[in-house]
């Protein structure tokens, strides 16, 4: 089931979502109900998994491992509906918090220190592999174990201290990150070419204010496609 | 010589790979720009030059954050597409690094659209096995799983083979008119870079009870490094 939950969005669709992915995940466990793989349970278990159902892919173990318990244990059909349907956004929205938002720019940052500290490209590879893979799986393999632990009362563990406090403080040390990580990435590009590193510095200040100011009706990063393509042309034509 | 199309092959590979990675199977995050663009460099046989692209495409990459069902760039395929093309030009190219990390990030832009399409796809197939999936069949759960990794896999490789055919000629002939110093050059591609993270980070954080004092502790930091190393 662990490595089943690898590709959990295998078969993503804007139909039924990771649904699809869910079952094919739980299928392992399922095999256990009277009957086997050619029983009547086991079917209509496959049935109720490959619904729409969406969450955090790195937390969608908990899910995978309470669906699993609550099928083997004969939990009321109307009640595993109702939690395949109930978990989906707290899933969502703490999972992308927790990983997306806090996990994944914290390795990134201090991969990013780790190259403008001069540190090589394996060296720099492994780093961000390593940690973010190491946070991940971990997170993977206590959601699976408490999922299936707990069964369909697992709602509880999304109160743990992990999942509670975790993003803030991953916020604040990616904050801290990046303030001493990309200045030192800035460098690390500009090379030894260093007469302008101020007025680099000075120009992606204030371009980052006004990003920050405009967050949310902008997207910084289509803006500098546009710009860049008006530096090539000019490159080129002058 | 062997032909651009057939010399392009490992490159696609890779680019199937990490494409598969952003989201199919592992999202072991090899498709970061960090990494991918690394891998690129160091299949060209330039780990060094990858990495610099890489980062540049990182920084960019801390902007969008992949949310399941909204549409974002995809890093894997695109970063690779940079890489290689930074990694593959002689040292010295003045413009090299800009015309990369533009052409990048216009594969990541093209990337994702691509996965809108490749979901639709899913859905679709989805949607002609409703039957053996709503009553309850293993085999149409795995086939469904199979079809989409592996079409996602091609996906990723078809968009890096095309970006690059394309590309590396137009590259060639831009780098060959370049008028920019190599200092200018690679001021510009940075200037946009760092002001796309630093804006990407007041976003991530700036809702984070004491996090704005940690970014300006940080900055204070990271000049004083920058002034003693």
């Amino acid at each position: 089931m662990f490595l089943r939950l690898l590709a959990v969005q295998g078969a993503w669709n804007y139909e039924t979502l990771m649904g699809n992915g869910i079952a094919f995940a739980v299928e392992p466990a399922l095999r256990l109900l009277p009957g086997g793989r050619n029983g009547e349970a086991y079917r209509a278990a496959m049935a109720r998994q490959n619904g729409y159902f969406n969450a955090n892919p790195y937390l969608a173990g908990i899910a995978v491992g309470a669906l699993a318990n609550a099928e083997l244990s004969g939990e009321a059909t109307d009640r595993i509906e109702r939690f395949h349907t109930a978990c989906c956004g707290p899933l969502g929205s703490v999972g992308d918090r927790l990983v997306w938002v806090g996990w994944l720019p914290a390795c990134s940052l201090l991969a990013l220190a780790a190259f403008g500290f001069g540190l090589g490209p394996a060296g720099v590879v492994l780093l961000f592999l390593g940690l973010f893979n190491l946070g991940t799986m971990a997170l993977r393999a206590w959601g699976l174990r408490v999922g299936y632990r707990d069964g369909l009362r697992v709602a509880s563990a999304l109160g743990a201290p992990l999942l509670r406090k975790g993003p803030a403080q991953v916020a604040r040390a990616s904050a801290l990150l990046a303030g001493i990580a990309i200045p030192l990435a800035v460098r690390g590009v500009i090379g030894p070419a260093r007469g302008a590193l101020e007025v680099v510095f000075a120009a992606a200040a204030v371009g980052a204010v006004v990003l920050a100011r405009f967050h949310g009706r902008v997207e910084g990063w289509r803006l500098a496609v546009v710009g860049l393509v008006l530096f090539i042309l000019i490159a080129v034509v002058r | 010589m062997i032909p651009l199309a057939l010399g392009l092959i490992p490159l696609a590979l890779l680019g199937a790979l990490l494409g598969l990675d952003v989201v199919s199977f592992p999202q072991a995050m090899i498709s970061r720009p960090i990494v991918a663009a690394t891998l690129a460099g160091a299949l060209v046989g330039r780990p060094g030059h990858g990495l610099i692209a890489g980062a540049v495409l990182e920084l960019f990459a801390l902007e969008t954050l992949p949310f399941g069902a909204s549409r974002y760039p995809e890093w894997g395929s695109a970063s690779v597409v940079g890489g290689a093309l930074y990694a593959v030009q002689p040292l010295g190219s003045r413009g090299a690094l800009t015309v990369a990390v533009c052409a990048a990030l216009v594969t990541a832009s093209i990337g994702g659209w691509t996965m809108v399409w490749h979901r639709r796809l899913i859905a679709h197939w989805a949607a002609g096995m409703r039957g053996a999936l709503t009553s309850g069949s293993c085999d149409a759960v795995t086939a469904l799983q199979l079809r989409g990794l592996t079409s996602d896999a091609a996906r990723g490789g078809l968009l890096t083979w095309t970006a690059l055919m394309v590309l590396v000629p137009l590259d060639r002939g831009i780098l060959g008119q370049w008028s920019f110093t190599g200092a200018q050059s690679r001021a510009a591609v940075v200037i946009c870079a760092g002001a796309v993270a630093g804006g990407a980070i007041w976003k991530i954080v700036h809702n984070t009870k004491g996090a704005p004092w940690f970014l300006v502790g940080g900055l204070a930091v990271g000049s004083l490094l920058l002034l003693v190393t």
